[in-house]
């Protein structure tokens, strides 16, 4: 009862109200904007969230996530171009039902199981999360190493692209995280005599880098790409029949896009394509999907924005992230000084219950903002690549120039930025990237402090169950990519 | 012509691993800990194994889905400048200040992606600038260090 007066919380605060109006209508338009997103949007406005209280940052960044998640379905239904790659699976039969002339119906489908998922999974966010944290009260560092080199293997199976591709990616991530001061005996590593360097290389100007540059450099080769848009009139929201068809879909993608969501690593873009292959799976028409199916663009919804809370839940209860996104939410909550791990459950519950139920709020603020405002939203679109991304180019330099006034921070953002335009060209996901470098210190210390523990040797842990069974789970987490049907090796 | 580039990006990414191994090796720790079961240098040196190891793995094994890339048709030249004007903007916004380098970065930025509205290429770009830096000082309470608006007598 005492956690449900505190996740209402934020309801009685006019300061956090406002943050969450701001966040979730920054979070539509970043979604909305194809190759924008909650990651990049998230990395790009952390370095302005320096100046408010660790709450109202951490609110700020999470309701971007909700509220982005779902405008991505916002352009996949009207120019069949997913806004983020967690709505590619809406594009399949949102479009279609589109084109028939029913854009109305099929986004406001989309809006209603994206709210139905969203809700949903900060329900399993509110029970699972302190469960979580109990079981992590058991880990020691054997138990972390394990579940970081899980978080990693995961990496394999990240999207459609190619595990190897993706375990290069992340292995580079890991390479980065090791430039700078060692933290135990603070030796140089990889420095080059580059004072700059001993720091490490910051999380955000590669974030930035990763995701908004290179995104700037590809779309300046796709500035005369014209969109075929579909007219909207209005949303409209499902009718009877259309419940009674997608109850089931909601629900089981739902649990899907929580259940994926929860895995380290793994994310919205994962989820929607189970949520959309499992709904295809168990429907009564299958032929549909793929011509307008209502099913399917409840199936994609609700999964991806299930996965928004189920991402959470690793992220707060054990320091791992649970996609791309949340790797910026936990910066954010690291630079603002907040440590996430079980201790954060039994010291700040105000705190975690504040953001749980500033993401409930999202979930109907999005809701509301979509329903009304997708016509809107919509012509956001139609300001040109060639305006835009300047404009976010001079933003990203602001942000991350201001966060420690160092240049330095700005010439890595545009490195990354290079490196990622090419990354991406030649389908190499940049997530992993992301992934191996917030993962990497953490693999460092654990791999160390378990070696210090077990005098150097290795065999010790397989006396450590917990262990044994993420060692387990990380053979199968490499081995499975390599069974999917039509696997890029 | 058709490259297989990511055989050619592993093989980058394999070099990259050698070099990073040579350089692991080459870290110095103290004498003490020279026979630690984990210094400093442990864990870059199996990192670079393993970066060593998918790569090889990606280059040997056949390539099932090959991309082909076909450099005739890609745009790299508005990618090129649009880098060159970057570095220039990131060289001299610390002497010449955030106001008139980004104002000028976006100005020829809009430019040579193709806008030929003068009164848009200047209503986005200076105006923009302004209301942006108003925002930082006047909301966000974020500093930004300006040369050029403090010798015209704007900023103190």
């Amino acid at each position: 009862m005492e956690n449900l007066y505190l996740m209402m919380a934020p309801l009685f605060s006019s300061k956090l109200l406002i943050v969450l109006f701001f966040g979730t209508l920054f979070g539509l338009i970043l979604g909305v904007l194809p190759g924008l997103g909650p990651t990049t949007g998230g990395a790009l406005i952390l370095p302005f969230t320096m100046t408010l209280d660790p709450l109202s940052a951490i609110v700020l960044l999470t309701s971007i996530y909700c509220a982005g998640t779902y405008g991505g379905a916002i352009t996949a239904v009207l120019i069949n171009t997913p806004g983020t790659p967690a709505a590619a699976a809406t594009c399949l039969d949102g479009y279609p039902l589109a084109q028939k002339g029913e854009a109305g119906r099929a986004l406001g489908m989309a809006t209603v199981s994206s709210t139905i998922g969203g809700i949903f999974s900060v329900v399993v966010l509110v029970f699972f999360a302190p469960l979580l944290a109990q079981l992590a009260y058991e880990f020691g560092q054997p138990e972390y190493f394990a579940l970081a080199i899980f978080g990693l293997t995961m990496l394999a199976s990240i999207g459609d692209g190619s595990p190897i591709k993706n375990l290069i990616a992340g292995a580079f991530g890991i390479l980065i995280s090791t430039i700078g001061k060692d933290f135990m005996t603070s030796i140089d590593r990889f420095t080059f005599g580059i004072n700059e360097l001993s720091e490490g290389i910051g999380f955000i100007p590669v974030v930035v880098g990763l995701f908004a540059i290179s995104e700037m450099l590809t779309q300046s080769t796709l500035l005369d790409q014209v969109f075929k848009r579909i007219t909207l009139k209005a949303v409209k929201l499902p009718s009877i029949d259309d419940y009674k068809k997608t109850w089931k879909t909601i629900l089981r993608s739902s649990g899907i896009g929580s259940f994926i969501g929860v895995l380290p690593a793994e994310g919205g873009t994962v989820a929607s394509l189970i949520g959309y292959s499992e709904a295809k799976r168990w429907s009564e028409k299958p032929e549909e999907f793929g011509k307008g199916s209502i099913e399917g663009i409840a199936g994609a919804e609700a999964a991806n924005n299930a996965a928004t809370g189920g991402a959470m839940v690793p992220t707060l209860a054990l320091g791992i992230p649970g996609s791309a996104t949340t790797a910026v939410i936990l910066t954010g909550l690291i630079i603002h000084g907040v440590r996430p791990g079980p201790d954060l459950f039994r010291e700040q519950p105000e705190f975690l219950y504040g953001i749980f139920g500033s993401m409930l709020i999202a979930n109907i603020m999005f809701f509301v903002f979509g329903f009304f405002g997708a016509k809107i939203f919509a012509r956001i679109t139609l300001v040109p690549n060639k305006l835009l991304w300047p404009m976010i180019f001079a933003v990203s330099v602001c942000g991350i120039y201001s966060l420690n006034q160092s240049l330095i921070d700005v010439w890595i953002m545009l490195l990354f930025g290079v490196i990622g335009f090419f990354m991406r060209r030649y389908g190499f996901s940049v997530v992993p990237v992301i992934i191996g470098l917030i993962l990497g210190e953490l693999v460092e210390g654990t791999l160390r402090q378990s070696l210090v523990i077990f005098e150097g040797n290795w065999l010790m842990f397989l006396t450590r169950p917990i262990a044994i069974t993420f060692f387990a789970l990380s053979i199968i987490a490499l081995i499975f990519p390599l069974f999917k049907k039509k696997t890029k090796i | 012509m058709s490259i297989n580039t990511t055989k050619i990006i592993s093989l980058l990414f394999f070099t990259f691993s050698v070099f990073y191994l040579y350089t692991a090796y080459n870290i110095r720790v103290f004498s003490f800990d020279e026979n630690a079961p984990f210094n400093a240098r442990t864990f870059p040196i199996y990192l670079g194994y393993a970066g060593m190891f998918f790569s090889g793995l990606k280059i040997i094994l056949p390539e099932l889905n090959t991309i082909k890339v076909d450099h005739k048709n890609l745009e790299y030249k508005k990618t090129a400048i649009l880098v060159l004007i970057a570095i220039i903007y990131g060289a001299t916004i610390l002497k010449v200040g955030y106001f008139l380098t980004t104002s000028l970065f976006l100005a020829s930025s809009y430019y040579f992606l193709g806008e030929r509205k003068w009164s848009l290429i200047f209503l986005l770009s200076f105006p923009f600038v302004a209301a942006f830096m108003y925002l930082l000082h006047g909301v966000l309470d974020i500093y930004l260090r300006d040369p050029f608006l403090k010798l015209i007598g704007v900023m103190g």
